[in-house]
């Protein structure tokens, strides 16, 4: 098998995942320079909202593959308008303040929302029923998926979805414009409150397309998996440069194919009995290392550390992210 | 010498197109002025930098809160949110010009229309500000930001005559400009104030704006202090001496 192809494959579906995640906080960040730390919450509802739907329906005689749309066509709706309600409730209000006080209050709606699903859902991981085959294809000496697949084309179809909403219809310009001078944009015409409602709606939609990816991929649903799958996304949307939504695309898909070659080959360059002169001599490395032995420092559970680690050296070295362009002050 | 008005049938009852009263506290505080413009008419509010003339016309796009009340034909409009103005025809191009300058030439046009529905009439806009601006259709596809200074003046008059104004609101359309991108501009706006437009100009070159327009304001640390036909104004000694440098 080809560890390499097969690293990038995952990758580009992780990747694909954190992409549409990422455009959800990079759209609303674009308009009103807010990071909605609620967004992960957001993801995860869909996959819990589709979950339920899913295991509802299993039993019946419906087709599995009208079962999984229906579960997905549930999460969108209901993520929409939770991304609404969070706008409206808890960001709108606080439109005027200080840019710490939205901050806070998005981690205080990120609580909320996990733990409303807590209630709901309970503790435990919940097992998303494997109701359609999947098949595995073997190119080039790796195995690809169905499911990976499909998460792939579905992932290209919604980012090249919302491109062409954002650059070419007359509201998509309007959200440009908004992102770019609310003042002048409303001497237009343009209603500010419209276009970032519409921001979170559209993010919270995506999302919610996310979350039922995710899940369906690590077959798992959790109150908890919004968290981390948020942060690597913000990251993604950091490094890709946040507020552009090309960047958020590339920046989500560089960050699954590091994640991915990372997780995959960290064990072998940090097994130290592979370093020269490690291995070879006596004491109990020549012991261990004999035969084929090994002794590994970092292993595949350092997997998440990678995203962070990509944020942390996009922070030091190049702040504005990939694609971003230097900040100016706003006149 | 007022041809204009053989452009424009004169509406029955010819009320003030906006009147104002407005008071508004801050850094750059007006304390109180009021001040009309009749429809057709081209009227400017000169006066010193700081003087109040873009908190006045900021207030006017309720871009800033402001007490006291704003009268636009027979409506009071200090209470519509700033996004509505445009919808009643009062369309203001920003000082410094306020361009969109990620969005390209075309798309900040298209956005001067954004709340009209009517595409047929848009499309024949668009080649009407075509002709008056030639540049804005060899750049259509450019990204504004890369357009010079007198170009992007030019895209945010364009811009702002997509929204087919009834009265136009201009602050400082020559700050920032070569003095020969200045007179290009101001033909631009005599053009369309001679097809009828109704124009409040808010301007520190005070020569310029009061050879353009027929009544002129001068604005003082936040208070009108002189009003009067543009002819007495350039010929009034205070005026002369202040703002024109004689």
């Amino acid at each position: 098998m080809d560890i390499l192809l097969q690293q990038i494959i995952n990758g580009l579906t992780t990747g694909s995942v954190y992409a549409v995640v990422a455009l959800g906080y990079t759209m609303v960040y674009g308009v009103i320079q807010l990071i909605n730390f609620a967004h992960g919450e957001v993801v995860m509802i869909g996959a819990m909202v589709a979950f339920a739907v899913i295991t509802s329906l299993a039993g019946s005689a419906l087709p599995p593959l009208a079962i999984v749309l229906a579960g997905v066509l549930a999460a969108i709706p209901a993520c929409m308008a939770i991304g609404y309600s969070l706008e409206r409730v808890a960001y709108r209000p606080l439109r005027h303040a200080p840019r710490l006080a939205p901050l806070i209050t998005a981690i205080g709606m990120s609580i909320i929302l996990q733990h409303l699903a807590l209630l709901i859902w309970g503790r435990n991981p919940l097992a998303f029923p494997q109701i359609i085959d999947n098949p595995s294809f073997t190119i080039g000496g790796a195995a690809i998926s169905g499911v990976q697949i499909s998460i792939i084309l579905l992932s290209m179809v919604m980012m090249g979805g919302l491109s062409w909403f954002v650059y070419r219809t007359r509201f998509g310009i309007a959200i440009r414009a908004t992102a770019e001078n609310v003042h002048v944009a409303a001497l237009m015409g343009i209603n500010a409150n419209r276009v970032i409602a519409a921001t979170f709606v559209i993010g919270a939609g995506l999302g919610a397309v996310a979350g039922v990816m995710f899940g369906t991929y690590y077959g798992i649903a959790h109150y908890t998996m919004g968290f981390t799958l948020g942060l690597k996304a913000f990251s993604a949307a950091v490094l890709g440069g946040i507020g552009n939504l090309p960047g958020a695309m590339v920046g989500g898909l560089l960050l699954g194919l590091v994640e991915a070659l990372g997780t995959g080959y960290i064990g072998e360059f940090t097994d130290l009995c592979r370093w020269p002169g490690a291995g070879s001599g006596a004491g109990w490395m020549g012991e261990r290392c004999a035969d084929g032995g090994h002794f590994v420092l970092f292993g595949s559970n350092y997997q998440d550390v990678f995203a962070f680690l990509m944020l942390i050296l996009v922070l030091v070295f190049r702040p504005s992210g990939l694609l971003g362009e230097r900040v100016s002050e706003r006149a | 010498m007022n041809h204009s008005s053989e452009h424009v049938p004169p509406p029955p009852p010819r009320g003030p197109a906006v009147n104002l009263q407005i008071h508004y506290g801050g850094i750059e505080a007006v304390k109180g002025i009021s001040f009309a413009v009749e429809e057709g008419e081209m009227v400017c509010l000169i006066g010193a930098n700081g003087a109040g003339k873009t908190s006045t016309l900021k207030a006017l796009a309720r871009m800033i809160p402001a007490q006291g009340e704003i009268h636009y034909g027979t409506e009071r409009i200090d209470a519509l949110p700033s996004h509505e103005l445009i919808r009643k025809g009062l369309a203001l191009v920003p000082e410094g010009r306020g361009i969109f300058a990620r969005l390209t030439v075309a798309e900040n046009l298209a956005m001067g229309a954004y709340h009209r529905d009517d595409k047929a009439d848009i499309a024949a806009d668009l080649e009407r500000i075509h002709a008056l601006l030639p540049r804005l259709r060899e750049r259509a596809s450019q990204v504004a930001g890369t357009l010079s200074g007198g170009e992007q003046q030019m895209l945010a008059i364009g811009r702002a005559l997509m929204g087919r104004p009834k009265l136009l609101l201009l602050d400082e359309p020559s700050m920032g400009l070569a003095p020969l991108m200045v007179e290009k501009v101001f033909e631009v706006i005599r053009a369309v104030a001679a097809e009828g437009m109704t124009v409040l100009l808010v301007e520190q070159n005070a020569k310029l704006a009061l050879e353009l327009c027929s009544r002129g304001y001068v604005m003082e640390s936040g208070t009108i202090t002189l009003a009067d036909n543009s002819a007495a104004l350039l010929a009034d000694p205070r005026v002369r001496a202040a703002y024109l440098g004689e």
